[in-house]
This record gives C-alpha cells, structure tokens and sequence, in this order.
C-alpha cells in the first residue's frame, strides 16, 4: 500500500499541489486524472522521490521516502517499476539490453542464464520476445510502451507506476495498454498507480480514482461512481469528451 | 546570487557523481566506452589541428628571426617551448571542449528530456555516478595522452615544414628542441592538460544534466557547455601558469 500525506509542492510563485493525500491499496490500478497543469504528473513525481516535495511524506507500506536512510530509499526504488510518458528506453540499447539493464545494475548475485530468462519471460509477457533484438528506434510507439512496461516488471516490482501510459496511442492500442497494465497488476498483485487524463483508462481499468483540481484532490471513489459524482469540476472534466455525454 | 547558486550547484553535483556510487565493476567497461568516445573518435582533430599548428608557429619564428646574431636552432627552441608550454594543451583543450564538450552536453541533455536520466533514478540507481562518473574518469585519462600526441605532432609539423621550405634546417631545429630542455616543462604540460579534462568534462555533463525543456534548450546546454569550458580551461590556465611556473 502507498500512502501520500499532505504533499505540498510549489515552482517559484505558482502552488502546483496544495496538500494531497490520499491511499493506494494493494492489487488495484489506482488512477490520478485532471486537466492539464493540475499536478498530476508532479504528484506522480513525488511519489517515486524524482521531485522533493516542500511538504508531505510518501510510505510505501509504512517506511517514508523522504525521512528514510539512502539505503532503505534505494530498498524502496528497487521494489518499483516505471512506464514514462515517453517509454525513456535507453536509445543505445536493444529492446532486450533495455529490459535487463535493472538486472544487470541491481542484481548483482545473479547467473547470466537467469537474467536472461527473466527478461525474455517479461518480453513474452507484454508480446514482444520477437522483437527483443531490436532497437528502439526501428519499434513502433506502442510497442515501445510496452518494452517500457516490461523493464519496468522485470524486477518483480511490489510498486507500478506510469505516467500517461496512452499519451500519443491509438484507440485500440490505448486499450491494450491498459489491459496490460491491468493484468499485470492481478498478477503480481502490485500497488499499481496510473496518472492519465483518458477517460477511456478511466471506465476501463480504474478501481481507485482521484482526481486533482487546481492542487488539491478534488474527488475520490471508484470508476461507477465517477459519473454521479456532483462535484462540478469533475463533471466538466468527464463530460468534456462528447461520447462520455452520449453514453449517459 | 544567481552565479553562487550555480558554483554551489555545480559542487553538489560533483560531490554527487562520487558519494553512494555504485559498485567498482560496473565503471570499467563504461569508462573504456567514454575513452574510445573522447580519445580515439578525437585523434583526427586534434591530429590535423597540432601539425598545422606547429607548421604555422616554425614559418612564423622563422620569419620573425631573421637577425644573423641569432642562430637558426633558437627557432627550435621556441617552437618546443611554445608547443610544450601553451600550444599542445591549451590549444588541444580548447578544440576537444568544442568536440568533447558539445557532444557529452548533447548527450546527457537529450537523456535528461527523454526521461532516460529520471529512468535511472527511478530504478535506484545513482545516474550522476553511473552516467557522469566514467565520462570524467575517460577525459582525465584521454585527454593528456592526446595533449601528448599534439605536442609531438605539432613538433613533428615544425619539423617537415622547416625542410620542405628551407626555413630552418632539420639539425638546426632538433638541435634547438635539445637545447636547454626542461623536463619540469613536459610535467607542466600534463598538469594543465589534467585540469583542462577534469573543467571540459565536468562543465559540460553539468550543462547537459540540468537541461530542462526540449530541443532547444539541447542545443543552449551545448552552447553553454562550450563556452563556459573555454572559459574555465582559459582562467585555469592563468592560474597554473602563474602558481607553477
């Protein structure tokens, strides 16, 4: 489980998030939506330590980010995993380089043959150990994504994180995405946290939804009942896409 | 303000690339990468730039010392004193902080913006000593040996030059290089040639690492990386020369 406490963050004059909390339990795909420049992406973040909050803590399962010794923080960053919005796959690295890169860094102990079993099992997983001799630059962006998703859980990470997983995707391969992350999730039984401003993710995968407004968390609750929310910015937010209005 | 912000910034980053590093045996291979990166890809350069530079300095003294009081082996002397003083490190340092520095910026910029950097964070992996580490180990290391290399082509330039053209008689101008040779000089010469890699290095990979924005900003952080290596390797160059000699 992670949990955030009242994190504050501000860039020069302008308060980007105003004191958000919020819980994130084990096994669920938790959402973070809003509108563009609401802090989505710095709340997300915060909570893997890329961005010091001016206030706040993160506790994955109790042990705090920021209070904890660099030892047990870098005990902390092994255990997650991170889909950026643009894959961030190491440009000089194959697909299959880029997927054991975490074991060969963080694995010290393990046998040449086991690494690689591992990275073609996490290939196999997102179905791509055909294309794990390629480079990044001759794969599609889905795919990318999802070379992205399997570095990410070749760790057997206890935390997932992504940032805007179907930024720049199709439909249909949106789709795909978020039933690989979703699965993913059951499987490995993660605390999985998913920051997107689609609300197809939304209705899709979402089991814990937050949403920010101008920093500060707006609303919470699960995806059914999104949609009765009263909450006036929320609905502004959801019903901006024509179909969601149709739908109801 | 903003300038001690940046001094203190650049310290802590520093400080960064040694404190809770990663284990000795991952760096060999990545600083054997960054040597063959920085030294061998800059061997054409800096080749071509030390033997014209050295024919252009033995034309010039030769055509500035025309007094028949003067012997002809004083052009020798000077050409070596200049090559080993100022030439084969300062010059060399200047054009690989164009090459070198540009490229490592580059480098390590568009990482930053991809979100390759923030990718190596996230893993729990230190990217300031895993990246920038090996790229100042790679410079300190290539760099003076090229510095070397510069030095005796530049003097090798001299040479040829003074045959082809009748300038200067190749007796004359070893005769010249021997006389009075300091080999305090030689040391003085790596010594600057050390600082100038250590500057070039880390100025550019603190450029490149703090570089926010997209492209653009890219192309500023390798501007910047330039100039201010230029800068740097020109004041340190001041300040050896006048502590050392």
């Amino acid at each position: 489980m992670i949990e955030i406490v009242n994190i504050k963050k501000t860039f020069g004059d302008r308060a980007v998030l105003k004191g958000v909390s919020g819980r994130f339990e084990n096994g669920n795909n938790s959402l973070i939506i809003g509108a563009s420049g609401t802090g989505k992406s710095v709340l997300l973040k915060c909570i893997v330590g890329l961005i010091q909050p001016d206030e706040g803590d993160v506790l994955f399962d109790g042990r705090s980010l920021f209070k904890s010794s660099i030892n047990e923080v870098k005990k902390i960053r092994r255990e997650m995993g991170m889909l950026f919005q643009g894959s961030a796959l190491f440009d000089s690295l194959s697909v299959f380089e880029n997927v054991r890169f975490p074991l060969d860094m963080l694995m010290h102990g393990m046998q040449e043959a086991e690494k690689n079993d591992q990275v073609m099992h996490s290939l196999e997983r997102v179905g791509l150990a055909p294309a794990a001799h390629k480079m990044p630059a001759e794969i599609s962006g889905g795919m990318r994504k999802r070379v992205g998703i399997a570095r990410a859980i070749v760790m057997n990470p206890k935390y997932l994180f992504c940032d805007e997983p179907n930024s720049g995707l199709d439909p249909m391969t949106s789709i795909k995405i978020d039933e690989l992350i979703s699965d993913i999730t059951d499987e490995f039984n993660m605390t999985t946290i998913v920051v997107t401003h689609d609300m197809n993710s939304v209705m899709g995968i979402g089991e814990y939804v937050m949403f920010l407004h101008e920093g500060l968390k707006e609303w919470e609750g699960d995806s059914n009942s999104i949609l009765h929310s009263k909450s006036q910015a929320l609905r502004e937010f959801v019903f901006a896409s024509k179909i969601m209005e149709k739908l109801l | 303000m903003n300038i001690i912000q940046n001094w203190g910034k650049y310290f802590l980053f520093l400080s960064s690339t040694v404190r809770n590093r990663e284990p000795f045996r991952v760096y060999p291979s990545l600083i054997l990468d960054e040597m063959v990166k920085i030294g061998t890809n800059s061997l054409v350069i800096v080749a071509i730039v030390s033997t014209f530079i050295g024919m252009v300095t033995c034309l010039q003294t030769a055509d500035n010392l025309v007094s028949p009081l003067v012997p002809m082996s004083v052009i020798g002397t000077i050409c070596r004193d200049m090559t080993l003083l100022e030439l084969a490190p300062t010059f060399t340092c200047v054009v690989l902080a164009g090459k070198v520095g540009s490229n490592l910026a580059g480098e390590i910029g568009s990482m930053r913006i991809t979100e390759q950097i923030d990718a190596i964070d996230v893993m729990g992996i230190n990217s300031s000593s895993y990246l920038i580490l090996p790229k100042i180990i790679a410079a300190c290391i290539m760099i003076p040996a090229l510095c070397i290399l510069a030095a005796f082509l530049s003097l090798m330039g001299g040479y040829l030059i003074g045959e082809i053209t009748g300038a200067i008689s190749p007796t004359d101008f070893v005769a010249g290089i021997r006389n009075g040779f300091r080999p305090f000089n030689v040391f003085f010469a790596l010594t600057k040639s050390f600082v100038f890699a250590f500057l070039i290095s880390t100025i550019s990979s603190y450029k490149g690492y703090f570089t926010f924005g997209g492209a653009l900003e890219i192309g500023q952080a390798s501007t910047k990386a330039v100039t201010n290596s230029v800068i740097g390797i020109l004041i340190a160059d001041l300040i050896l020369a006048k502590i050392m000699i």
